[in-house]
């Protein structure tokens, strides 16, 4: 299992695929960040990783499209399978390559609040009274919080793309499925608005991953969400486990 | 080693591979033959559980390939019909990768050097596999199945894609495998089987027609003979002579004609060699012989007539080709060999 982990990590490397990844959510994130706080003139993040959550749907298919569907399509999986290693190895060892590209990525792009600690520092330091603004800066908590919370989401966005990806093996019908599936559960909170039923209501807020996001976003740790995106990437990747299960039976 | 059980692989209500049992011992090098669609890969990929069977049973080495598929994948190296092959890699980082995906126990360094050298791809394990010629592809491939030194090695068509100089070597290296592992190798190239098998077996639309040592099938082979003969003569007369003579089974005028010459084509009896005495027959009559030429009936006839009668299309053309006669003898015995095995069965059982 460990060697297919190692081979996805080594893979994203040697193509230019890995690169794009951790260019664009870079130069993405630091661009909101620049225009959310600083522009703004404001410590607050939240609105940062909302938009980070958004700017997903199309990171998320960078790093999850080719996972399955190129093995099989270049009937590379046929060494996989025919190797002492189990579906379910299989099937973790490439979801964890990809949730560890991403959260590599996240982590690294947590260099853009320096910019924000650094500028409360100065102004702490300009203000005569330091004891009124000792409060003055991004608050840690919630940076945290919203950190958690955004690896969350994406490991739960991850299975999705692992899932769509073990389906096809075309990778850009990979990519383009992915992106509208977690565009469709980004989105689907927004429905809640218009519709009255109590139950549909409710039936959506369960499906709605931002929903459960929004406790992250005050920095406070919420199970009940933990355990709801954790279940949401257990069941996408049981669910490819299945598919290849199903293929060996087909 | 290898056991195969009334296998059977059905996709819907089509049967890729019906009901096909037999066994490989250890050290064997059976040759798996059949037309493209006989069932051959998907036997092969059941066989090393990258499929899984309908119904029936598989095991390598006393291990169930189902039911312990783990412990089974590790005796196993397999050449799939495409070589499973990483174009992004280097040969090295390719091989490693196999190494680690194997759990191979032995010296890194030292097993993959002899197996790179064993395959002859020394030179160029620094290069990225997608920059390699196509035999090359193969051979790297197949070094990846001999990874971790497994006891049986599946080879589906090997020698595709290669040049006549590499087939040779690759035959050479498979029959040295021969020594110390048990392999079975898909094919539909005869002279391959021939040169390498110790076994044939031939299986058309899912089912075996013939299971039989090599050595048995080239002896019925060569045990009748056939030649052309070209007979300056009045051709009505030589033809009768050539019927009557003992020792001949069958004579055939043919429609190629030299001067006063005609062609026949003569089958001689098992172990009687006819050409002297003919020439002294033809002798005396003041027939002169001016051409005789052997046809040798090779691995390709059989083939071809063990799949066609199996499949019962053809129908015998007045005469029964020797052909006929050998792939039926080879038939026969398969169908003996089997319906013993199942006599045997609730022998053991009991």
């Amino acid at each position: 299992m460990f060697a297919i982990y190692k081979k996805e990590m080594r893979s994203y490397f040697i193509n230019a695929i890995g690169y794009v990844y951790i260019a664009v959510f870079l130069a993405i994130s630091a661009f909101v960040c620049c225009f959310t706080t600083l522009q703004m003139q404001s410590y607050e993040v939240s609105l940062y990783f909302t938009i980070m959550i958004c700017a997903l749907v199309v990171l998320i298919p960078l790093l999850t499209m080719k996972l399955f569907s190129e093995e099989r399509k270049l009937r590379t999986e046929q060494l996989l399978l025919t190797a002492p290693v189990t579906i379910t190895g299989m099937v973790m060892a490439k979801f964890l390559a990809a949730f560890t590209m991403f959260a590599g990525t996240v982590l690294v792009s947590c260099i853009n609040f320096y910019p924000l600690y650094k500028l409360a520092d100065e102004a702490r330091a300009a203000d005569e009274y330091a004891e009124i603004t000792s409060k003055l800066g991004p608050n840690t908590a919630i940076i945290v919080g919203n950190l958690v919370g955004v690896l969350l989401i994406g490991m739960a966005f991850i299975s999705v793309g692992v899932f769509i990806s073990a389906l096809t093996e075309n990778q850009l019908v990979a990519a383009v499925s992915t992106m509208a599936i977690i565009l469709a559960m980004i989105l689907v909170g927004a429905l809640n608005s218009i519709i009255d039923n109590y139950v549909v209501r409710f039936i959506i807020s369960w499906f709605s991953v931002l929903d459960r996001f929004a406790n992250f976003g005050y920095g406070i740790f919420d199970f009940n969400a933990l355990v709801y995106y954790l279940s949401i990437s257990a069941v996408f990747v049981f669910l490819t486990i299945r598919v290849y299960e199903k293929r060996r039976w087909g | 080693m290898i056991k195969i059980d009334h296998l059977i692989k059905r996709y819907g209500a089509n049967y890729a591979v019906d009901d096909i049992s037999f066994s490989v011992g250890e050290g064997e090098i059976v040759g798996f033959l059949g037309p493209n669609g006989a069932g051959k890969s998907t036997t092969m990929n059941i066989l090393t559980g990258y499929l899984s069977a309908t119904s029936g049973t598989v095991t390598v080495g006393g291990l169930d390939v189902l039911e312990n598929p783990l412990e089974a994948k590790k005796l196993i190296g397999f050449l799939p019909e495409q070589p499973p092959l990483y174009l992004d890699m280097t040969v090295d980082e390719y091989l490693n990768f196999g190494y680690d995906l194997k759990n191979c126990t032995l010296n890194r360094e030292k097993h993959l050097a002899e197996i790179c050298e064993v395959v002859k791809i020394t030179d160029v394990r620094k290069r990225v596999i997608r920059n390699l010629s196509k035999g090359y592809r193969q051979r790297v491939g197949i070094a990846q199945a001999l990874i971790g030194n497994p006891k049986v090695i599946i080879f589906d068509e090997p020698t595709v894609g290669l040049d006549p100089k590499q087939i040779i070597e690759i035959r050479n290296l498979i029959r040295n495998l021969g020594r110390d592992h048990t392999v079975i190798l898909s094919t539909h190239i005869l002279q391959e089987v021939q040169a390498v098998c110790d076994r044939i077996v031939i299986i058309n639309k899912g089912k075996i027609v013939a299971d039989e040592l090599t050595e048995n099938i080239t002896r019925a082979v060569e045990s009748k003979r056939r030649f052309n003969v070209k007979i300056a003569g009045p051709q009505r007369e030589v033809l009768a002579m050539l019927k009557s003579k003992p020792g001949i089974v069958y004579a055939e005028a043919l429609a190629e004609r030299d001067g006063d010459a005609y062609t026949y084509m003569i089958e001689s009896e098992v172990g009687v060699d006819i050409r002297k005495n003919l020439f002294y027959t033809l002798a005396e009559k003041n027939w002169p012989m001016i051409g005789l030429e052997a046809l040798g009936m090779s691995l390709e006839d059989i083939f071809i007539t063990i799949v066609d009668t199996s499949e019962e299309k053809k129908k015998t053309r007045g005469r029964v080709s020797v052909e006929k006669k050998v792939a039926q003898s080879v038939m026969q015995s398969t169908a003996e060999k089997q319906s013993r095995t199942e006599e045997d069965k609730p022998d053991t059982e009991a």
